[in-house]
């Protein structure tokens, strides 16, 4: 956590910027995840531009806060942040879902720098975050673990395994967010199987939990402060709005997965500009 | 070897009495950690532990390790290339008693078609030890294949392990045999009754069915009239099928495959099972005839 105040005016100026680049990513590439990562672009600016503390000239630094995307599939918003931060050069965003790229579709470890964990299957990620956040907890180091799951995404059994294990080993170094938007490739979530009363079902598991909008920095901020003097794992529930920033793209399911023709991504970059 | 290396760590997924992890938790119970019944997120888990620079070594059965966690060990194992040891027990028909659903016969199959994955089958209590000890030592996935029974220790197979190295355990000019796992026994009986006829066999163990040494299948299909092979597991994707596409493309010869036909195996105790489903050295004697004949 940085110690300055948070700017809110620089948070709301860079998540413009990183969305531009997930259009465009998505666009060359002609394929790619747009609805998630516009939804998520709010979560990850306040995490990567104010909240974590990492260094892109040492991704390696020992003592770095990590961040795991458990939902894979919005690579474009993590590439876009981990270049404009300097990861990799931003040229390297041309590449994306091409051959002989390191920015694959979904996330891949040992190629990219500044990606902590492969994820893509669903409910990988929180897993993976446990056995590292354990790992911590051994060797006694104080980072923490931020964790991005889709709310389609924790329909997986396995996500429910990660939640019980980071109860048994009191892992409150972990502060996991559900992008919760409501939408996954099917349909309506609660339609195709019904996620809510979602809170009690994190706190009967053993976790503390809040209910922030997900695209309000002040909350996202505070939250997290006080996820971290948590003696429990925290889930953070980020209402969010699948899309945001493109009108046509809001709260739209058909935009999970498919890219943008030339009319469309015109129209969506001017939204954008404005 | 936890003294050795203080970072490595085993975890176990409500098995450890029977894997025999629990022997470790005994002695080491800080580093030892029981994910209940939860394979899935155990081997994730056990990803996020290397990724932050520990060895972990997580058991559970074979059944679980390949199928049920079939997407954790593709995905979060063997893509990124960690440094995880899966130990894999109750493998092959001889689990017995519990019946199909528990008898992992198609394990190395499954593994095998892994990229980065390396498979370490051993053939009797010493050379467990020896595979466990050198996937400790080794930097990458290892699939380490255990069956659930103590067998016959077999002193001439405590060579060395190596990466993609066979061990000829005796030369022979007519037919080679070439087992893996606990099918080396059978393999050692068959060769003194082809002795009694008058066959000469060479004989080779197969540790490691991942990466195969293909020099030593290579020689063996030169130098003498065929190969035989014996795994206890599916004849389907296992080391027949390896040693197979390795002759079909260097040094084509005659293939004979022992080991479970596509089937499921059943209830029963080890041994009644391995004479039902075709295990025993008579088997492999026959299978010699049928190339010798031809």
């Amino acid at each position: 956590m940085k110690s300055s105040s948070p700017d809110f005016q620089f948070l709301s100026k860079k998540a413009k910027e990183i969305r531009g680049e997930i259009l465009k990513m998505v666009h060359r590439a002609n394929s790619g995840h747009l609805g998630g990562s516009l939804g998520s672009a709010d979560l990850l600016v306040a995490l990567y531009y104010h909240i974590m503390q990492h260094n892109p000239d040492n991704p390696g630094w020992d003592k770095r806060d990590r961040f795991i995307l458990s939902k894979g599939h919005c690579t474009p918003v993590i590439y876009a942040i981990l270049a404009d931060i300097g990861y990799f050069p931003k040229e390297d965003l041309l590449t994306f879902r091409r051959p002989g790229s390191h920015l694959q579709g979904h996330p891949y470890q040992p190629k990219t720098p500044g990606i902590e964990a492969s994820t893509g299957t669903l409910g990988l990620g929180i897993s993976t975050a446990m056995g590292m956040a354990l790992a911590a907890k051994l060797k006694g180091e104080s980072h923490h673990y931020y964790v991005l799951c889709g709310d389609g995404e924790i329909q997986e059994g396995q996500v429910w395994e990660a939640a019980m294990f980071a109860n048994k080993y009191e892992l409150n170094n972990v502060v996991a967010f559900v992008d919760r938007n409501y939408l996954q490739t099917d349909g309506h979530s609660e339609d195709i199987m019904p996620l809510d009363p979602l809170a009690p079902k994190w706190e009967s598991f053993g976790w503390q939990v809040h209910t922030i909008d997900g695209h309000n920095y002040s909350q996202i901020i505070e939250t997290v402060q006080m996820a971290k003097r948590s003696s429990k794992p925290t889930m953070i529930i980020a209402n969010t709005i699948k899309g945001k920033g493109v009108s046509f793209m809001e709260n739209q399911v058909e935009w999970h997965g498919k890219p943008t023709s030339q009319d469309e991504f015109d129209l969506a970059i001017s939204q954008l500009n404005n | 070897m936890a003294e050795e290396i203080p970072n490595l760590v085993v975890l176990d997924a409500d098995v450890a009495k029977a894997t025999q992890t629990c022997d470790f938790q005994a002695v080491y119970p800080d580093r030892f950690f029981n994910c209940g019944v939860q394979e899935q997120n155990m081997f994730s888990v056990a990803a996020g532990l290397a990724l932050e620079g520990f060895i972990p070594f997580a058991s559970t059965f074979g059944v679980f390790a390949t199928c049920r966690a079939g997407d954790q060990l593709r995905n979060s194992i063997a893509y990124p290339k960690l440094n995880v040891k899966i130990g894999a027990t109750h493998c092959g028909i001889t689990t017995g008693g519990d019946g199909a659903s528990h008898q992992a016969n198609e394990d190395i199959a499954i593994t095998r078609s892994l990229p980065n994955m390396t498979i370490l089958v051993p053939g009797d209590y010493e050379e467990a030890k020896q595979v466990t000890r050198f996937a400790a030592f080794y930097k990458g996935p290892v699939y380490l294949r255990f069956g659930r029974d103590a067998y016959p220790i077999i002193p001439l197979i405590h060579s060395p392990i190596a990466v993609g190295k066979g061990k000829l355990l005796q030369e022979g000019l007519d037919i080679t045999l070439i087992s893996t796992g606990i099918m080396v026994s059978e393999v050692l009986i068959a060769a003194e009754l082809l002795l009694t006829k008058g066959i000469s066999s060479r004989v080779i163990h197969m540790p490691c069915v991942k990466p195969l040494d293909q020099d030593i299948v290579i020689k063996a299909a030169r130098e003498t009239r065929g190969i035989v092979t014996a795994e206890e597991h599916s004849i389907i994707g296992g080391l027949g099928e390896a040693v197979a596409g390795t002759v079909s493309q260097f040094q084509p010869t005659w293939v004979e495959r022992i080991g479970i036909a596509d089937v499921f195996g059943e209830s029963g105790q080890a041994g009644e099972l391995m004479d039902k489903y075709g295990l025993r050295a008579k088997n492999i004697v026959d299978a010699v005839f049928r190339i010798l004949e031809k």
